[in-house]
């Protein structure tokens, strides 16, 4: 079989990344909009072969295996060699990804070893004359970008976490596994894995908070936390923040919202000062109703926000809060 | 150690961006630059780790001349000297060729470590670190935490998903992509702003790189660029305006009766 459109599967200790069933979605509407397209799903590792064959029914046409013991832990060198072998060998015209902190280490350097560039991090596609034209977000999510990709192939695509909806994954097809031949003798694997483990002990659990205020750099100095307190008590709320505020210690690291700290999903989520880049909207998008007051009319949170307002924290806040008092 | 640390300069966090007539880019002239967040947090890792093991710490920078502020800011910091790579007209949105071009002036410096920022606060493409470390045949590590030196390697703490990390040991030399966060920044002092006036920037041109402008034309990549637009919004979103009580009082009002949160 040939395949048209391969993606490339995450596990770590055979468990699905759950952004790969996204990047099979992509690759199922690619496919269609191409007229068709066959689809083969990568899995690499070490004793994943449990794993490729649950993937067969996740409407792939084929599921590729390829295991060896110097990818069984995950190094850039160790899965660009890989991947790049099976690319060679089956010659596809995309190659997809889930743009996870995992792609952003080895696939630049996989695509630069085989003369191609990588589109990273996109956010959607749309056709234009039987050809795709990509979007990727630039300054933070405050403007679009649009791009194509010329000439043969193989085209290296990654989608952000979240562009695709695995809710959608259309498994009428159902697939067969191949195992895929790589030659690792002469890849040296210069990276040691020493250990993989969890960061400070989460003291908080803010994935059942029914409320949440959540603060962003906007509010300028660790002082002004305690009018975000006196709005989060009013609201009986619990109190979360962006990175940049847990990074300068204003919150504690275990209240941090996003890709690298918690996920949440309150019934209101109250976003004050925040900008709405990426990683802290993967982390707070399935809220109830969002509020979002920010300065910046363009301040991508207000494209995610149920209600608005543009316009200073600093007077904003303050009246809420003797409202609320009322 | 010989660090280098490659330096960008970006438009300022809360610019107001407005797009051109003809969707190319963002109009330039009335944006005011700071160095890319990332970028600052891997200077600030160099000065530290020379601080502790010795050595020199090399800023490496492209761009206009706008970008000397940031060299300047960076040798106030503590760098011991710059490489300014001067030429506005290919610093692209295309990671290749500007990790291309890095790689050039890094090859003639042969450090023991690089650090780079992990994305950039503009292009957001975060790939350079990464293709850059291809380039010079070098290992990488991407998302970097921590950093501890060892006799002729590296151990450094990894930013996995989710508060997950994880560690690994690298042979040196190596690249290292910095994450935002790994410590707090310094402010340069007046001694060091005095001291900065007079250490060295060097300005290679691309020959001097051995790389002729053939080897950075953006036309022989194929991905292509096409414009940049405001993203189109996909939800619904009330927006209240008025005095700060009023507005307070419209949404409050819909927090209780529509949307009924408490
Ligand atoms: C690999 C990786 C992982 C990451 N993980 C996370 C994560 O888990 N969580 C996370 O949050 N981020 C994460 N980030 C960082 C993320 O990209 C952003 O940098 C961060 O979310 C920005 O935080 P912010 O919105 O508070 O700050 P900024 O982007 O600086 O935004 C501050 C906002 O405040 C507004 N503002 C300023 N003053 C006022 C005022 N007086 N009144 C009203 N509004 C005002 C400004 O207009 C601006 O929009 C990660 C980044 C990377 C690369």
């Amino acid at each position: 079989m040939s395949l048209d459109i391969l993606v490339v599967a995450e596990q770590r200790d055979g468990e699905l990344n759950r952004s790969t069933l996204e990047a099979v979605v992509a690759a199922q509407n690619l496919g269609k909009d191409l007229g068709g397209k066959e689809i083969g799903l990568l899995v690499l590792g070490q004793n994943v072969s449990d794993l490729a064959s649950e993937l067969t029914s996740k409407g792939v046409n084929e599921v590729l295996l390829a295991e060896h013991d110097k990818i069984a832990d995950y190094t850039p060198g160790g899965y660009a060699a890989a991947v790049k072998q099976i690319v060679e060998n089956e010659n596809p015209t995309y190659v997809l990804f889930s743009h996870t902190y995992m792609v952003r280490d080895y696939a630049p350097k996989l695509t630069t070893s085989m003369q191609k560039p990588l589109l990273s991090d996109c956010v959607r596609y749309v056709m234009d004359g039987g050809n795709p034209v990509f979007t990727r977000q630039v300054f933070q999510g405050k403007v679009d970008a649009d791009f194509v990709l010329e000439g043969d192939g193989p085209h290296f695509v990654s989608f952000q976490v979240g562009a695709f909806n695995a809710d959608n994954l259309d498994t009428g097809t159902s697939g067969s596994v191949r195992n895929a031949d790589i030659s690792m003798d002469d890849v040296e694997i210069r990276t040691k894995v020493l250990e993989i483990f969890e960061g400070v002990k989460q003291e908080v659990d803010l994935s059942k908070a029914e409320r949440i205020v959540s603060v962003g750099r906007g509010i300028k100095k660790e002082e002004n936390l305690e009018l975000m307190r006196d709005l989060a008590g009013v609201l009986d709320a619990e109190i979360s923040a962006s990175r940049p505020v847990c990074d300068d210690g204003w919150l504690p690291l275990d209240r941090q919202v996003g890709s690298s700290g918690q996920t949440v999903s309150p019934k209101l989520y109250f976003a004050v000062g925040i900008s709405g880049a990426i990683q802290h909207i993967v982390g707070m998008k399935n809220s109830g109703a969002i509020v979002a007051i920010n300065k910046d009319p363009h301040a991508p949170i207000f494209d995610i926000a149920d209600y608005a307002v543009v316009g200073d924290l600093f007077e904003v806040i303050p009246a809420v809060i003797a409202e609320l008092k009322g | 150690m010989k660090i280098i640390v490659c330096l960008k300069q970006v438009p300022v966090k809360d610019s107001l961006l407005k797009i051109k007539d003809d969707e190319t880019w963002v109009h330039e002239d009335d944006l005011s630059y700071e160095i890319n967040e990332s970028d600052h947090y891997a200077l600030e890792t160099a000065l530290r780790l020379k601080e502790e093991h010795g050595g020199e710490v090399v800023i490496l920078t492209m761009g206009a001349d706008r970008v000397r502020e940031a060299i300047k800011q960076g040798l106030a910091k503590g760098a011991e000297r710059a490489i300014h790579i001067n030429n506005e007209s290919f610093t692209t949105i295309d990671s290749n060729i500007n990790a291309k071009i890095l790689a050039a002036a890094i090859k003639t410096e042969q450090p023991d470590l690089i650090l780079t920022g992990l994305q950039t606060d503009d292009y957001g493409s975060a790939q350079t670190g990464v293709i850059l470390a291809e380039y010079l045949g070098l290992p990488h590590a991407g998302i970097v935490m921590e950093i501890q030196k060892q006799e002729g390697s590296i151990k450094v703490k990894r930013e996995l998903e989710s508060g997950w990390f994880q560690s690994v040991e690298l042979p040196m030399p190596a690249l290292l992509t910095i994450q935002s966060g790994i410590n707090q920044l310094r402010y340069a002092t007046i001694k060091g702003i005095m001291m900065a006036k007079k250490k060295e920037i060097k300005q290679p041109t691309l020959s001097d790189l051995g790389l002729s402008e053939s080897d950075v034309a953006p036309g022989s990549s194929s991905l292509k660029f096409q414009k940049i637009y405001v993203p189109k919004k996909t939800k619904q979103t009330q927006f209240f305006e008025g005095d700060p009580k009023d507005i307070a009082s419209q949404l409050v009002d819909k927090l209780r009766n529509e949307a009924k949160v408490f």
